[in-house]
């Protein structure tokens, strides 16, 4: 494997709240090779959003690092200065998010959008920004892009306002992109092109990415490796293919097998389906010294409630975080 | 028990909203977001209703349940009309239909107590005597698995999973003929979702209920429906029974639509995609012919001009495209 263009050891994120410090991010590790799509899924509150916000260093007021850090080709952004990081984002790292209407500014046609980037970050004159704004609209396939240019956000359909976002997020050729949800706003007509695109752009500029999404066939289409986490922690990693087909770790399991899938074949019966009890724990709980699923664990025992398993390796690239050395996996994928 | 009589049968069913006029003397514009819509539950079934944002599937579920005002076609529910009714007739009649909302935070009261929610159902119908209707209410919350001393919390005291199953139980409570579910996981994490699908199948066995369940995501109509109408831009371009409609799909809106589903089956993965390009018409005053016919990448020249109809294909397939 090459060197890793983004890696991250030991993160650990605290949020201050009445009831005292919580890791929301609880002692996080991986990393991202150049060209590589990462998937990161989990339920809501489980710091998918909240582990690319500090990669980002935008994280909300009441959060701070508090160990490990986040090495971009070397250099660490956890210590990084404020004026540092204005010039990586957008250079270097840049974000896509979830709603594309509330990340566009609405008094600004989209062409002036991008060209700010430009103008901001490469110093690029009026006239040559809007110019490579065009071109870009052009490189995420928004047909007419000098008319679309000066349309206003409010013009576009969301498709296509996702379309802009990742164009300014792309405008100055980072080397990784972190996509938070790009598609779940989006029909799955849109959400498939948005794929796509955001395929034909990692072959053509070599920016690695970052798919943050709950939806494992997401992954499974985009990803070529895929962390699990949960409850602030990491519980699994692996390549995408292993990970569906022999998942490790019990709630990688009921991800997997909670979601109605649309398979090759059809079956005339329908099973129940699986059902993974009780919700993600309050952040209260969070960064106790056992595991935090337990309370939803069908294969649950002592030690499970008395230590934090670590990681360990159960195969080439097969991490997982998981007590339990056999966990049985009633197949889904073949 | 069988009723020879559909639960509910839709008969050309047109919603059309008027714009905005920009000027006093411009003719009002509409917006065709239902056009002629035709469909038939039958006791214990389960249809589903899918379609881009925008195809009007949520319309066509408000307009069967009175909640817009439909301009014409007929809803019969057992074989009742429910489209003219008016006044005290209309508000007896909303016994038979029940909604349980996409947006379990925003459907729900938050000045109210959980059994006060349900139970509202019951006292606005006039539904048992005033007696027993808290005992309905625990019975209502023990059949969707919450427990009594839920009854006593807020809203905002219950996770989403929890809120939705308050929906389910309010809207249970009438005993209606026909639930109509309008995305009612989507607002919801996966696993959560999981717990509520099962919820509303097993509820449908042991109480032989009858579904209308309106969703974009294929899987869990996949899972959920027994038969499936496709809509686009206000229209139905196909309607199946679940077997034939994701095995052997037959309108190329419907291939399409299917094939923009991400899989996590490596085997479904392999094949070769074929891809829906552009965005749909604009509802507002719609062009003639088939609706699809911009997007479509078999069009021929008579499909930009001559409406298709929907036609049976097969024994449980009907579908609505010149070239099939």
């Amino acid at each position: 494997m090459p060197d890793p263009i983004l890696s991250i050891k030991n993160l650990t994120v605290i949020f201050k709240t009445r009831s005292g410090d919580v890791p929301v991010i609880d002692d996080v590790s991986f990393s991202i090779a150049p060209r590589e799509i990462l998937g990161i899924v989990g339920e809501s509150g489980c710091g998918k959003t909240m582990t690319s916000l500090a990669i980002m260093r935008l994280m909300p007021e009441q959060g701070k690092i508090t160990s490990g850090s986040i090495r971009l080709s070397g250099e660490d952004l956890v210590v990084a200065s404020e004026a540092r990081m204005c010039g990586l984002r957008g250079n270097e790292i840049s974000m896509v998010f979830q709603e594309p209407m509330s990340a566009l500014n609405p008094v600004f046609s989209v062409g002036e959008q991008i060209a700010e980037v430009l103008k901001t970050h490469q110093g690029l004159s009026n006239s040559e920004a809007r110019e490579h704004a065009i071109e870009l609209l052009e490189s995420v396939k928004i047909p007419l892009p000098s008319q679309r240019a000066n349309d206003y956000p409010h013009q576009l359909s969301g498709g296509m306002r996702q379309r802009v976002m990742i164009a300014i997020a792309l405008a100055c050729k980072p080397k990784v992109l972190i996509a938070d949800e790009p598609t779940t706003a989006l029909d799955v007509t849109v959400q498939a092109h948005i794929f796509e695109l955001l395929h034909e752009l990692r072959d053509q500029t070599g920016t690695s990415i970052i798919l943050i999404t709950h939806d494992m066939a997401s992954v499974a289409e985009m990803a070529e490796r895929v962390m699990v986490m949960y409850a602030g922690r990491k519980v699994e990693e692996g390549p995408v293919e292993e990970i569906l087909k022999n998942p490790l770790h019990p709630y990688t399991q009921g991800l997997i097998r909670c979601v109605p899938h649309l398979m090759e074949t059809i079956s005339p019966e329908r099973k129940d389906l699986h059902e993974i009890p009780g919700i993600v724990p309050p952040i209260s709980h969070f960064g106790r010294n056992e595991c935090l699923f337990a309370p939803r664990c069908c294969f649950v025992e002592d030690r499970c409630l008395n230590q934090r398993p670590l990681d360990s390796k159960r195969a080439a690239k097969h991490l997982t975080a998981c007590w339990q050395e056999n966990t049985n996996f009633e197949k889904v994928f073949a | 028990m069988i009723v020879p009589v559909p639960v509910l049968e839709v008969n050309n069913l047109k919603v059309y909203f008027p714009t905005k006029r920009k000027h006093f003397f411009e003719v009002h514009s509409h917006i065709h977001a239902v056009d002629g819509v035709s469909l038939k539950v039958e006791f214990g079934k389960t249809l589903g209703l899918v379609g881009e944002s925008g195809s009007g599937k949520t319309t066509t579920g408000l307009a069967i349940a009175r909640l817009v005002q439909a301009s014409s076609g007929s809803v019969k529910i057992m074989g009742k009309e429910v489209l003219g009714l008016e006044g005290e007739e209309l508000r007896v009649q909303r016994k038979h239909i029940q909604y349980v909302f996409q947006d379990p935070y925003s459907s729900l009261n938050p000045r109210l107590r959980a059994g006060r929610l349900v139970r509202e159902a019951l006292d606005r119908l006039k539904i048992g005597h005033t007696t027993e209707r808290s005992i309905r209410v625990n019975e209502l919350f023990r059949q969707v698995g919450l427990s009594r001393e839920h009854e006593r919390l807020f809203p905002h005291q219950f996770s989403g999973g929890q809120r939705q199953r308050l929906g389910i139980a309010r809207a249970l409570a009438s005993h209606p003929d026909l639930l109509i579910c309008d995305e009612p996981v989507s607002a919801l994490d996966v696993a959560v979702q999981a717990q509520i699908l099962n919820l509303l199948r097993r509820l449908q066995k042991e109480m032989g209920l009858t579904y209308l369940f309106i969703s974009h995501d294929l899987g869990v109509v996949q899972h959920m429906c027994d038969e499936i109408a496709v809509m686009y831009v206000g229209q139905i371009v196909e309607q199946a029974d679940r077997i034939s409609l994701f095995k052997n799909p037959m309108h190329p809106y419907t291939k399409g639509l299917l094939a923009s589903v991400p899989s996590a089956d490596p085997n479904r993965r392999k094949k070769t995609q074929i891809q829906i390009y552009g965005e749909p018409p604009s509802p507002i005053d719609p062009p003639l012919g088939c609706r699809f016919s911009s997007r479509c990448q078999l069009a021929e020249e008579r499909c930009h001009f001559e409406t298709p109809l929907l036609r049976k294909i097969k024994a449980n397939q009907k579908v609505a495209c010149h070239l099939i």
